[in-house]
């Protein structure tokens, strides 16, 4: 296994190379560059700026330089955050995205399975109903929806109840963390929902269940041993990339609820052509991913044994 | 399904059983993630120390930021962000009064002349490391912003400064600007041409002062953090959190201390959503939010107090003027013209207070000679009228030679309000002239870029004053003008814009801005859409906040905090 | 018993005929496709489904034939009005300027305390084109400021908007013309003095708007065709809007209709793409497994964790779309671009566990293609990982479709769809909720409809419940 960890490895890197190139040369392509600005500069300053930040070489050489650079580590400095070099903004930021990410992550696993569960056994009748219409209502609003939703809802109870219950925005301390990790975990909560739901109703049916009733098994072993195993793969395959895109992604719920996190940064920077930020970014959330969908596959292993990945 | 109903029951129900048992246990589980998840967040900086958007005890005020400020170097700052701090914790030569009048700051007095002037520093002016501000430090910030290598985008500012724009264009070295410092107290400075406005320039951030020892010791960074940073002003910063938080606690260095009766200002929250701030302030943790079209129904029902206040800025719809775009015809922008109706656009389509419908380039608030330059030299406008712009458009058709016009193309931003603004035009002039116009929604770089290409027909687009006299807006249609970004160009309105930047007399230069006022209008250069106000609530226990066009806004440094309101 | 002795006889001892008695077919054999759709057929939620499918065909191809109204006109004096009945409006004469009303101060009156108020009266009829309040001048005040609540602003002194300050003491008069509504406002008048603060008395006056137009906008509008028909003081029905009007005064139905093709076309086409797409990836990759594998799955890392934004600005720039026109084609590619990947993942996953099943090695045995294996075996066992996939991807299509529109990458305004009526309503949430309500419902109900005929297609293709009922 080790082996075949590090083999991934490699071909991680190489992918990762692959994105931060295809990315450099699609931002290039782009019309516009990140040293305009609604007041329009003379000629000499534009030229000073270019100077500073190293545009002014061809595009070749920029490349190499910012390779060789990403190599060891330094992503430069921000264009738009000036003085702020890129690997701080991940350094500062990450974590607090990740934090939140976690959190909605844990949430959405547990409240996936937990209600998929539910409605596969109680199928048909009304947890099934009462569920699958709570779903579809949250996947049929959009995410901004949802979080100026959850806050006004927060600032209701607040002030129905006199006191502050938990804090409306912000960022620091455990309560800041609940409201928007549950709204930012819904939709994933949702789909995991749906998932369990089918695999379960597969596995429900399945012949090794019926030897296992019949060999006089506990059905609790039953349900934990084998039909959860069994209907996690495919939980398990969501879960990876939906890890590395919440704690990356989670824009609107931190512009909602004010969180420092770095979702924000992923969009601006490419509203604002900020070239170091949008390739640190994209670079970073590349590695994440890649790390992420290496672990999945290693679980796979875990979870279900006939599954072999070499 | 049929005959292991019965088996599968017993085995489901026993299933949830369990499965309420994980749900304990998930409970418990999550309850110890939480600790575990506090315990590391604390590591990583706390967050808002009060919940209270005013704290009487303690002199707070917290507040909410729009952005992360991207740095604090005033030479380079060009966002209202950062005007906005560094009005707090830095000062310059003069400053602007709750009247809007210019009054001692570093400056204990100075002396006006045509061609220069002289400024003799207060002695207990400090920087926030006890040392005195001294008029060295006025030179050094100015050649500083001045010096090509530091490529300041607000560096214009400061070319009323003799062989200024020569530095700026590389031509001259630093030490060649037209400020010396006479003495430690003294400024001499000379201007390169007489400009009867420099005083309010004076009170720019550009203008502030920097220490040189200090900057050169932050080895390229300075601005960039809390430490990076050395305050002449009533606060000084203490706490910098990247796109988390900003604190000022007042600065005990400061010379006029006595005045500043807020002791802190906390900024918590930086977010850009006006939901959220509004939720904020219902909460009760900020002082004070704006409000946007859709939050005032819910203002009005929560019986806020409602503030507003013109904060400056003229929104219209610029031509473009190149040859081979069909916005060069004069009877089609005639056309345009009289189906534009300012007032419908802010009265039934934005429907904000304090948006007042444009009818000139020069925005209300500017002062004339004696009074309001609008009051002395009214605005020629016209009224809306369907058939003579009918009348217009097949003249229009007739001198292109065309059958139809082909598709007008509007340039605009990607927000909601530009949507909304851009889709009213559309409608109106399809409905009034039958023409088809084409929404360009371009995202903020791809917009410039296309403005600068000249790649549109109509844009939307505005002005924000820099400073307090009509030259600020009367030069954007010069023919040398960057901003002028359709090109417009007309001998005789830049021969008045010349005569406005070197007359001091100020009869001639208003009476140049009312010449250009009328050209804008009779040559249908612009369409005119709006002033902007911003309607905003309080905290009716805060007090003495200073709202302005120009200049620190909001500006804190005269507010106090009373006990009932 | 009787012991009567048993009588054979030869003819008993002969062989007994070979009946070949075949066993006779109650029904025609059936195929697993043949099964699955007869399954189909008679299950209740796919049939559902099915009528839900069917009326949303209806409202969007029939609908603009019956509800005729143009979804791009805008009606400015109805915006964002909530569903109801038409209104009625009164005809006057055009909006003329007003002069307003000045008065000379009376002479220097000492007794005139600073709190002393001005009684406020309307200088003319109140009405939806403008309210003209006049008031009686204050010697002391340097000032007035005009509020305007539709709430009373007693007893906490909420006088609401501050709609204008006047600093003419001469200037006695206001013209009101922000977003007037018919209904009750209440104007209050606050003196000012020189430095522009407020006194604390006020004084307020309740007024009835009602709503107004003239015979001119009636033209222009096409309510009527002729100008004359109309005399002040008629009543006419203003145009009937039965779901409200959105936040530049255009008819919710209609948007609604046309929206639905939009929606519909893409949140149907683009799922369906790539889910195609991700199945036929995703199987071959997990199948063949091994370097193909590998090299597969890196490429969907690779399209994942490229930033979507900066890619769509170039596909609109390489498919030549001009400025304000509607990109279809980039968005579809781009939609199908950005979903397949997540598809391929766990279509690979499920083919990971399938394809140690027991009956693939027996059917490889038997000589089965790999193509047959696939299509025949994996796919249907991975049915139901696959049409969740189809009902999620459903929203979230026409989510990013109205977030692509809105930056300027999609349809072109004024076209409608209805996520970007969402996204639109989401800024008039609270005070107008309709303008969410609707497009969120009928979005709800698409996906309603696809979970369903998801859910029967489940059930239909389940292999271990074909034969039974």
């Amino acid at each position: 296994m080790l082996r075949y960890t590090i083999r991934r490895l490699v071909q991680g890197v190489i992918t990762v190379w692959f994105i931060a190139t295809t990315t450099f040369v699609a931002m290039h392509m782009v019309p516009g560059d990140p040293l305009t600005s609604e007041r329009a500069t003379t000629v000499e300053i534009r030229r000073n700026l270019e100077e500073r930040y190293g545009l002014d070489r061809p595009i070749f050489e920029q490349y190499v330089i910012y390779v060789g650079n990403m190599a060891r580590g330094d992503f430069g400095i921000s264009f738009t955050q000036q003085n702020r070099r890129v690997n701080d903004i991940i350094r500062e930021h990450f974590p607090i995205s990740a934090t939140l990410g976690i959190l909605a992550i844990t949430f959405a696993a547990f409240g996936g399975i937990l209600w998929g569960a539910l409605t596969a056994l109680y199928r048909n009748q009304l947890p099934d109903v009462a569920i699958m219409f709570l779903v579809i209502l949250a996947i049929s609003v959009p995410s901004f929806v949802l979080a100026a939703l959850g806050q006004i809802t927060l600032v209701n109870i607040n002030a129905g109840l006199g006191v502050t219950v938990l804090p409306v925005a912000g960022w620091g301390t455990v309560q800041h963390m609940i409201v928007p990790s549950l709204v930012l975990g819904l939709g994933t909560m949702a789909f995991l929902t749906r998932l369990m739901r089918s695999s379960m109703l597969e596995i429900m049916n399945a012949d090794f269940i019926r030897t296992a009733r019949a060999k006089g098994l506990p059905p609790t072993r039953i349900f934990l041993k084998h039909q959860l195993r069994n209907a996690a793969l495919p939980v398990v395959t969501v879960l990876g990339p939906a890890i590395a895109a919440i704690t990356t992604g989670g824009f609107v719920v931190e512009l909602v609820f004010a969180i420092p996190g770095l979702g924000r940064y992923f969009v601006q920077a490419v509203q604002q052509l900020d070239y170091t930020v949008i390739m640190g970014t994209t670079v970073f959330y590349g590695a994440f991913l890649v790390v992420m969908v290496i672990i999945v596959d290693l679980v796979y292993g875990l979870v279900d044994a006939r599954v072999r990945m070499a | 399904m049929g005959e292991i109903e019965n088996p599968a029951n017993t085995v489901s129900r026993t299933a949830i059983k369990q499965v309420l048992w994980l749900s304990v246990v998930a409970t418990v589980g999550f309850v110890l993630l939480m600790g575990l998840l506090s315990w590391a967040s604390d590591l990583t900086g706390g967050g808002p120390r009060t919940l209270s958007g005013i704290d009487a005890n303690t002199g707070t005020v917290t507040l909410v930021l729009a952005q992360e400020p991207p740095q604090l170097d005033s030479t380079r700052a060009t966002d209202q962000v950062s005007g906005m701090i560094l009005g707090h914790v830095m000062e310059g030569l003069l400053r602007y009064d709750e009247h809007q009048r210019l009054e001692a700051a570093v400056a204990e007095r100075w002396d006006l002349r045509e061609t220069g002037a002289t400024f003799w520093l207060r002695e207990d002016a400090l920087w926030s490391d006890g040392q005195p501000v001294t008029a060295h430090d006025f030179v050094f910030a100015w050649q500083t912003a001045l010096d090509p290598a530091t490529a300041s985008e607000y560096a214009f500012i400061l070319y009323p400064l003799k062989n200024a724009e020569a530095i700026n264009t590389g031509q001259s070295p630093r030490n060649q600007l037209g400020a010396r410092a006479i003495s430690d107290r003294v400024l001499e400075v000379e201007l390169e041409r007489p400009t009867s406005h420099f005083s309010k320039l004076v009170a720019f951030p550009t203008y502030f002062p920097l220490r040189e020892d200090f900057y050169r010791s932050r080895d390229g960074r300075y601005g960039s953090d809390a430490v990076d940073l050395l305050y002449n002003g009533p606060f000084q910063m203490v706490r910098w959190v990247h796109g988390a938080h900003v604190r000022l606690e007042k600065n005990p260095y400061y010379w006029d201390a006595e005045r500043i009766r807020i002791n802190v200002l906390d900024m918590p929250y930086i977010t850009s959503d006006t939901t959220a701030a509004v939720n904020l302030f219902k909460q009760g943790a900020i002082a004070t939010t704006g409000l946007d079209a859709e939050a005032l129904d819910n203002a009005l029902k929560l019986r806020w107090n409602i503030k507003r206040y013109q904060d400056g800025s003229v929104f219209y719809l610029d031509f473009n003027f190149r040859p081979e775009r069909i916005t060069s015809n004069y009877s089609l922008r005639k056309a345009l013209e009289l189906i534009n109706d300012p007032s419908e656009l802010v009265y039934k389509v934005i429907k904000i207070p304090g948006y007042q419908p444009g009818v000139s380039l020069f925005p209300a608030w500017l002062n004339g000679v004696n009074g309001l330059f609008r009051q002395e030299y009214p605005p020629p406008t016209t009224r809306p009228n369907v058939e003579e712009a009918r009348r217009y458009l097949a003249l229009a058709k007739q001198e292109l030679g065309v059958d139809a016009i082909p598709p007008l193309v509007l340039l605009t931003g990607d927000s909601p309000f530009s949507n909304k603004h851009a889709e009213y035009y559309q409608n109106l002039v399809m409905q009034t002239l039958g023409l088809e116009v084409k929404i360009d929604k371009q995202i903020f770089k791809q917009r410039l870029a296309k403005m600068t290409s000249g790649d549109f027909d109509l844009v939307a687009a505005g002005w924000g004053p820099d400073f307090d006299d009509p030259l600020t807006f009367a030069d954007l249609y010069a023919s040398w003008n960057q901003n002028n970004r359709g090109l417009y160009k007309n001998p005789e309105l830049d021969r008045l814009v010349r005569v406005a930047q070197n007359s001091i007399d100020p009869k001639t230069r208003m009476d140049a801005f009312g010449e250009i006022q009328n050209i804008l209008y009779e040559d249908v250069v612009l369409l005119h859409n709006y002033e902007r106000g911003i309607v905003y609530v309080q905290d009716p226990r805060l007090r003495g906040v200073i709202r302005r066009a120009v200049g620190t806004d909001p500006d804190y440094t005269n507010a106090f905090i009373i006990d009932t309101p | 018993m009787s012991t009567a002795p048993l009588s054979f006889d030869p003819a008993d001892f002969e062989p007994v005929a070979v009946e070949r008695k075949t066993q006779t077919m109650s029904r025609p054999s059936l195929s697993y496709w043949q099964d699955a759709w007869r399954r189909l057929k008679a299950n209740r939620r796919a049939l559902i489904s099915l009528y839900i499918v069917v009326a949303l065909a209806l409202f969007t191809l029939g609908g603009p034939l019956v509800w005729t109204v143009d979804p791009a006109t805008q009606d400015l004096d109805q915006v964002s009005q909530p569903p109801g009945l038409p209104p009625t409006a009164v005809i006057v004469t055009p909006y003329q300027p007003w002069a307003g009303v000045t008065a000379t101060l009376p002479a220097q009156n000492a007794g005139v305390a600073k709190e002393a108020t001005a009684a406020i009266r309307l200088a003319e009829p109140a009405t939806t084109q403008a309210v003209r309040i006049a008031w009686d001048p204050v010697v002391s005040a340097a000032g007035y400021r005009v509020y305007r609540n539709v709430y009373s602003p007693e007893p906490d002194r909420a006088l609401g908007l501050p709609l204008a300050e006047v600093f003419n003491p001469e200037q006695v008069s206001f013209e009101d013309r922000l977003d007037l509504r018919p209904g009750r406002y209440w104007y209050s008048i606050v003196l000012l003095d020189a430095s522009g603060g407020e006194a604390t008395q006020y004084t307020t006056l309740q007024v009835e708007v009602a709503r107004v137009t003239s015979a001119e906008e009636a033209v222009v509008f096409g309510w009527v065709d002729d100008a004359a028909t109309l005399q002040p003081g008629d009543a006419l029905e203003l145009p009937y809007h039965p779901l409200g009007t959105d936040y530049l005064g255009r008819d919710m139905l209609a948007r609604l209709m046309y929206g639905a093709r939009v929606s519909l076309l893409i949140g149907i086409v683009a799922p369906l793409l790539f889910v195609v797409a991700g199945i036929a990836y995703g199987s071959a990759a997990g199948f063949i497994g091994g370097r193909l594998d590998q090299g597969m799955m890196r490429f969907a890392d690779f399209v994942v964790a490229l930033p979507f934004l900066l890619f769509m600005i170039l596909f609109k720039i390489a498919f030549g779309i001009g400025p304000g026109e509607s990109g279809i084609m980039p968005m579809l590619v781009a939609l199908v671009i950005l979903g397949w990947p997540a598809t391929a993942r766990l279509v690979r996953g499920q083919i990971l566990q399938i394809r140690e099943e027991g009956y693939i090695a027996a059917s490889q045995l038997l000589g089965a293609k790999t193509s047959y294996l696939i299509m025949r075996h994996m796919i249907p066992n991975t049915m139901g990982v696959i049409l969740v996939t189809l009902t999620f991807a459903v929203p979230s299509v026409i989510f990013t479709e109205a977030f692509l529109s809105f930056i300027g990458m999609g349809v072109a305004p004024p076209i409608p769809s209805w996520g970007s009526m969402c996204n639109e309503g989401i800024r008039t949430m609270l005070s107008h909720p309709h303008e969410l309500i609707f497009p969120a419902l009928f979005i709800s109900v698409t996906v309603l409809a696809f979970n369903l005929l998801g859910d029967g297609m489940r059930d239909a293709l389940d292999v271990r419940m074909r034969g039974r009922e």
